[in-house]
């Protein structure tokens, strides 16, 4: 407790290049790019795959990937293949540990939409992408963003690792502290990636009250 | 019209649910594809608007082949219902009956217009437009459904089981408001349903389908009651033919006695001249205050002291199975027949009856305005091939019967006096 006090309460860890506005926003950033990048890969193509029933097998090699993926390990390797001092390398294993919550909660999401919903649909007279994106995207809203906020969470605390290959973030803390042996820089620095994951977890709580439709998440009041 | 000509479906591993079906389906009337499953109803139906492709064969809509229109555009001008309602869940109920006019371009507030008129025109309660769909039961639901499909005026309305979800109650509810609609609306109806009631119930015509796709026989539900052409459609219409088919009869051409006594049974009426019921000659009659009770027709409410039920009909709406039963309910073993507003207009002996049901026996039935269905009917469309009785049309459209009405199905001189 102590160290936390230590940490916290020393003006210098507030301002400057090493303060911890800076180092939070540089973390924010990293891990919303990489967010970023990972929607745009894995988004399209779980839409893709759900809607038309092809390419499952991807979603299943990338959903066994994710728990055998070494992200430090990955890290290193990149930064050993590319050398040091570019924030892309630390971007790589990001990714790769993003993609697969969103792809597979997506194609699972679009894939389970009752059956007699889509036929109802194209019955109707929509067209595919009508289908898609009028019923099938809002029904499956819920579990998009479920596999968004996963993979965010992920990313927010994996970000950590940028430090190793001399990047900024909150990671900093963490690593130097444990270099140079001062914890209360370590522990503050793991407080911080853990509230920070909180946030993470308070916004997509608040994005799911706005983007899901209320009469599929069943969370109306009868008029 | 739609027109199948020797349409086949045939699916890769060999099966066959469609076998070289050509059948036609009028324009403003209620097609049912009735069989068991697997008998290729929903394949059938689903090949209409191009769910279901055809492996060979053509389906002509009012001429066209259907394989000629993009199915968008086809399914568009298609009203579609099918079992679950399968409604939008995320929209609003407004919304989701709204969905054609919303796809053809319709400016929100005019689709949205559009929905409030379609929702209560089938029955529901306005107020439920700004609800979500799971907060409504079954039943509305599936009016919803109805609605969904009526949204863009679309002259034809395919129906796969669209009732079959629904309690028995509901699904009543359900059916009597479909035929009050097209007695309105006067679509070209396909439904499907396994229910051979349902299809009795609400087809104009039926199309009895065997397993394998192979249709069976199509006809009226009257001639399919009289004339099941093999074993399977027989044993398919199932026990009751006989008397399920006096639901086709019209009650009017049955001999009516003004009296409201029988020998033993005298009638007790309220105030306003509506039946309460038997009271058997013998019995005391009640002291005080003139009886005056409105009883239920089915004689179900309660009955002044010594009073006993009654079974009563309508003689210008009713069919001679509603005839029947209202005699087999009563003491007496009469019928009494009322007028539309329940008063009581006379007596139908068992004597009657008989007389009636021998007629009914021998010539085709014809179907009565009232008998489930107040949807126009051809009636005596199929007379004359049957050689006896040949019905007379006035009989099933014959207005208010007097007392003494002897006009019979069977023609003149059926019952003239009582």
């Amino acid at each position: 407790m102590n160290w936390l006090i230590d940490f916290f309460g020393d003006p210098a860890n507030w301002s400057g290049p090493d303060g911890i506005p800076v180092r939070l926003l540089e973390h924010v950033e990293f891990s919303a790019v990489a967010l970023l990048l990972s929607m745009l890969v894995a988004i399209p193509l779980g839409l893709l795959i759900g809607h038309t029933g092809r390419g499952a097998v991807l979603v299943v090699i990338a959903a066994n990937a994710a728990r055998a993926l070494p992200t430090l390990g990955l890290v290193v390797l990149i930064v050993l293949l590319v050398g040091v001092g570019t924030t892309w390398p630390v971007l790589v294993p990001l990714v790769a540990l993003a993609v697969p919550p969103i792809l597979v909660n997506t194609y699972e999401g679009v894939r389970g939409v009752d059956e007699d919903l889509r036929d109802a649909a194209y019955g109707m007279g929509l067209r595919g992408g009508q289908v898609l994106f009028r019923v099938q995207v809002p029904v499956a809203m819920p579990l998009i963003l479920l596999g968004l906020r996963i993979a965010a969470i992920q990313v927010v605390a994996t970000a950590t690792v940028a430090a190793y290959v001399g990047l900024g973030g909150l990671g900093r803390y963490i690593i130097d502290g444990l270099a140079t042996k001062d914890f209360p820089s370590t522990i503050g620095g793991a407080v911080l990636v853990a509230l920070l994951a909180l946030a993470v977890q308070l916004c997509f709580t608040l994005l799911q009250r706005v983007l899901v439709s209320p009469g599929v998440s069943r969370r109306t009041r009868l008029r | 019209m739609i027109t199948f000509e020797g349409v086949t479906k045939r699916y890769g591993d060999g099966t066959v649910a469609v076998d070289n079906l050509s059948l036609r389906v009028p324009t403003g009337a209620v097609t049912v594809f009735v069989g068991p499953s697997g008998c290729g109803k929903t394949t059938s139906l689903r090949m209409i608007n191009r769910m279901i492709e055809a492996s060979s064969g053509r389906i002509l809509l009012d001429g066209r082949d259907v394989r000629e229109i993009d199915p968008p555009t086809l399914r568009r001008g298609i009203g579609y219902v099918i079992q679950q309602a399968g409604l939008f869940p995320h929209r609003k109920i407004v919304d989701n009956v709204a969905t054609v006019p919303y796809l053809l371009g319709w400016d929100k507030k005019k689709a949205r217009a559009r929905a409030m008129e379609l929702l209560e025109r089938v029955g529901l309660d306005t107020k439920l437009a700004g609800r979500y769909p799971f907060q409504l039961s079954g039943g509305q639901q599936q009016r919803v459904g109805v609605a969904r499909a009526l949204a863009a005026d679309p002259p034809v309305l395919l129906m796969d089981e669209p009732f079959s979800a629904v309690d028995p109650v509901v699904r009543t509810s359900l059916q009597d408001e479909l035929l009050r609609l097209q007695a309105e609306l006067h679509k070209t109806i396909v439904f499907v349903t396994h229910d051979i009631d349902e299809a009795i119930k609400l087809g104009d015509t039926v199309a009895v389908l065997r397993v394998g796709g192979r249709l069976a026989q199509i006809a009226d539900p009257a001639t399919l009651l009289s004339r099941p052409e093999d074993d399977f459609v027989e044993g398919f219409l199932g026990r009751d033919r006989g008397i399920r088919r006096l639901s086709f009869v019209p009650a009017s051409g049955v001999a009516v006695r003004s009296e409201p006594h029988v020998p033993g049974w005298n009638v007790v009426l309220d105030g306003d001249g509506r039946p309460l019921g038997w009271r058997p000659d013998d019995a005391a009659t009640p002291s005080g205050a003139p009886v005056n009770r409105t009883g239920s027709r089915d004689g179900s409410a309660p009955a002044p002291d010594g009073v006993l039920p009654f079974g009563a009909f309508d003689p210008a709406k009713d069919s001679l199975r509603a005839a029947l039963d209202a005699a087999l309910l009563a003491p007496s073993g009469c019928a009494i027949a009322v007028d539309g507003a329940g008063r009581f207009q006379g007596i139908v002996t068992r004597e009657a009856l008989d007389r009636a049901l021998l007629q009914a026996g021998g010539a085709e039935p014809a179907r009565p305005a009232g008998s489930g269905s107040s949807t126009p009917r051809e009636v005596g469309d199929e007379a004359g091939n049957s050689g006896s009785g040949v019905s007379d049309r006035s009989s099933a459209t014959g207005g208010s019967d007097g007392p003494s009405s002897s006009r019979g199905p069977g023609g003149d001189g059926a019952a003239a006096h009582g």
